[in-house]
């Protein structure tokens, strides 16, 4: 094979770079805007779990992924759920409780869902969903399809013991899952070093006889490399993979948090290395001029006026479909 | 058809949730068994013996003894389109999956704006008489029959254990069906091929007059001997199978009670937060003023099951006590 030609390779890379930029500022813009609602008493519910400072986990994950596979999310999922293809409209619907919002106003932050672009739900039990993930990914080995299921969770979910039997069963199925350990550093006010005494997910991979990586989280193109190959890994049938990604949140736990029980130099450190500033001085150094961030900001900005505007005008949920949509399949005996 | 004398064909219990589990993985390839011990050992109650044979085990999988797993991965499995039979041994090692099945599996259709269901079928065992002792025997359905979401049932005969786990199968709700270890030798009328058996409707097992008793599972064959026993002082009982635990079919009960105007409840698991209570309270609720006695419940003490099987037959109440009760019941 020869060589690819470098000038058509870096304007391949670039184009990659601007497009994994477009999707970590949508967002945290996005964030920033949902708080602001938050603060104008805009949104169905009290809690609200935003993952400022982690963007590039979501970003570079997603991308990895094709259109037919599936992703399983947590608490702290607008990230995932944007990244994933999800409608702006949608997200902030759901946060202000109206019909068109992606579980029709019924989940608010926690509960984030589209099935038509293999979304199968955030989940707001710390590791609950690490299971069901592992069921998508069997039933789709079992089908002898071609997909992959990437789910993420936190540092925190590791201290259930769902990873353990999730992890495990996965492993001996050789599903093809990629568990994307999204790790923030904290459990909620648990640091990682109290809640584990082996800190690197490539090792506690080995014990479960599977490849695990520790990666840097921040490095949108990190993450998106070392995604990759996990996917690849699991589309040829050879198994799962520990997906350590290190990040941080750059704010509390959630809005109540003022995360006292963080060192400030840790946060300052951190805040160093913001995903969203990163991406963008790798995109400053390969010539991108002023004019097309501004670009992009207008068209992030106008993206979420949209969907606040949608939202807005959507209906409120119904709590008449509360009683009438327990269940998927009503029943011939209820007399 | 020519008509032949030979007389119906029986099967037992345990036959006749084999039989369902065949026909419905059979009909749809989607139907798949998970749990521990399901494929070559055929199931710790020999349910599943014959269909890792049959149907190989990309359809029959045998998992580590993880029991969130199990309930999870089957969940995971049917939002995405399989209708997977997952085996939890023991009503006991439910407490191992309980997220799964109340957190999760009973919330995702609604939670989630009704775009994902959860066809799946979470088998279970439950119940006393081998002296399994207190980590083996406990009745536990009324904690299930207090999470919207579920479906819970829980037959007494063979024709409904097969009729139940056909329509259990094919409901794209999650269902929790609950055996009974005593019942798996029992036999019953063979239902037939096509049968099935609707979730959320009683059955009246034993028509009566003086007294409606309400029971489930293998209660309802003591409940039935009791009313036997009944029968020559001139007592007329009547029995209703509830069959669906969630949602109660409340319209059989309440209208048997109008009739009869005393009322029963007879139930194997401890009796404080029992079923019972909660049938009793919804019949003291609508028919107060009709009835000419108290609702009663009549249960297993609130005790830890000894793994005697003396002390256990001791606790749950056999047809003698039920009998009793309902004395008391129709001369007051």
């Amino acid at each position: 094979m020869s060589a690819p030609d470098p000038t058509t390779a870096a304007a391949a890379e670039t184009e990659t770079l601007s497009r994994l930029y477009r999707g970590l500022l949508r967002i945290r813009r996005a964030e920033e805007g949902i708080l602001e609602l938050l603060l104008k008493n805009k949104l169905s519910s009290t809690m609200c779990h935003v993952s400022i400072g982690q963007e590039a986990v979501a970003v570079g994950v997603c991308d990895a992924l094709q259109p037919d596979d599936y992703v399983t999310s947590t608490h702290r999922g607008h990230g995932h759920f944007l990244a994933r293809g999800g409608a702006m409209s949608a997200l902030m619907a759901e946060l202000m409780g109206r019909e068109a919002g992606a579980c029709r106003g019924r989940g608010s932050s926690m509960h984030l869902v589209d099935a038509s672009i293999g979304h199968l739900g955030s989940n707001a039990i710390v590791g609950g969903h690490i299971p069901i993930a592992t069921g998508a990914a069997l039933w789709t080995a079992l089908r002898g399809e071609q997909r992959v299921v990437a789910a993420f969770f936190g540092d925190g979910a590791t201290s259930e013991g769902i990873f353990h039997e999730s992890v495990n069963f996965a492993a001996v199925q050789r599903l093809p899952i990629v568990f994307v350990v999204e790790n923030n550093h904290w459990a909620m006010s648990l640091p990682w070093a109290k809640a584990t005494a082996q800190p690197s997910i490539e090792v506690k991979a080995e014990g479960y006889g599977i490849v695990g990586v520790d990666v840097d989280g921040q490095d949108v193109l990190a993450v998106r490399a070392a995604a990759r190959e996990a996917v690849g890994r699991a589309r040829r049938g050879e198994g799962p993979t520990l997906l350590g990604l290190s990040t941080y949140r750059f704010l509390g736990h959630s809005r109540a948090d003022p995360s006292s029980y963080r060192d400030k130099a840790e946060e300052e450190q951190w805040r160093l290395r913001d995903p969203v500033v990163l991406t963008r001085n790798l995109l400053l150094a390969r010539g991108l001029s002023e004019g097309w961030f501004d670009e992009v900001d207008r068209d992030v900005a106008a993206e979420i006026a949209t969907a606040v505007e949608v939202a807005e005008n959507s209906p409120p949920a119904s709590l008449n479909e509360v009683f009438s949509d327990i269940y998927a399949t009503p029943l011939e005996g209820t007399r | 058809m020519t008509k032949t004398l030979t007389p119906p064909r029986t099967v037992t219990y345990r036959e006749a949730l084999r039989e369902a589990l065949f026909e419905e993985m059979e009909a749809d390839d989607r139907v798949i068994v998970m749990g521990e011990d399901v494929g070559k050992y055929g199931g710790a109650y020999a349910v599943s013996k014959g269909l890792l044979e049959r149907f190989g085990d990309r359809r029959v999988i045998d998992t580590p003894m993880s029991e969130a797993l199990i309930v999870g991965a089957a969940l995971g499995a049917a939002a995405v389109g399989a209708r997977p039979v997952a085996e939890i041994m023991y009503m006991d090692f439910v407490t191992l999956a309980m997220d799964q099945l109340v957190n999760q599996a009973a919330k995702l259709h609604f939670m989630f704006g009704g775009q994902l269901s959860a066809p799946m079928v979470v088998r279970v065992q439950q119940g006393v008489g081998r002296g399994a002792g207190s980590q083996h025997s406990q009745s536990l359905e009324a904690w299930f029959a207090h999470v919207p979401g579920l479906k819970v049932v829980a037959p007494s005969t063979p024709a409904d254990a097969k009729g139940l786990l056909k329509s259990s199968i094919r409901d794209d709700d999650p269902v929790l069906f609950i055996e009974h270890k005593g019942l798996y030798a029992r036999k019953g009328t063979d239902p037939g091929r096509e049968h099935t058996v609707p979730i959320g409707v009683a059955e009246v097992k034993r028509s009566g007059v003086d007294v409606t008793v309400v029971a489930w599972s293998n209660m309802v064959h003591t409940a039935l001997a009791a009313a036997e026993l009944l029968a020559g002082d001139g007592t007329d009982v009547e029995v209703i199978d509830l069959r669906t635990i969630a949602p109660l079919d409340m319209q059989t009960v309440l209208a048997s009670c109008r009739r009869t105007g005393r009322l029963l409840v007879a139930h194997e698991a401890c009796v404080t937060g029992g079923l019972g209570a909660e049938i009793v309270a919804q019949v003291a609720e609508q028919l107060h003023g009709q009835l000419h006695a108290p609702a009663r419940r009549i249960a297993t003490p609130d005790v830890v099951l000894p793994a005697n099987t003396t002390l256990e037959r001791a606790l749950v109440p056999d047809a003698d006590a039920i009998a009793s009760a309902i004395r008391d019941l129709v001369r007051s």
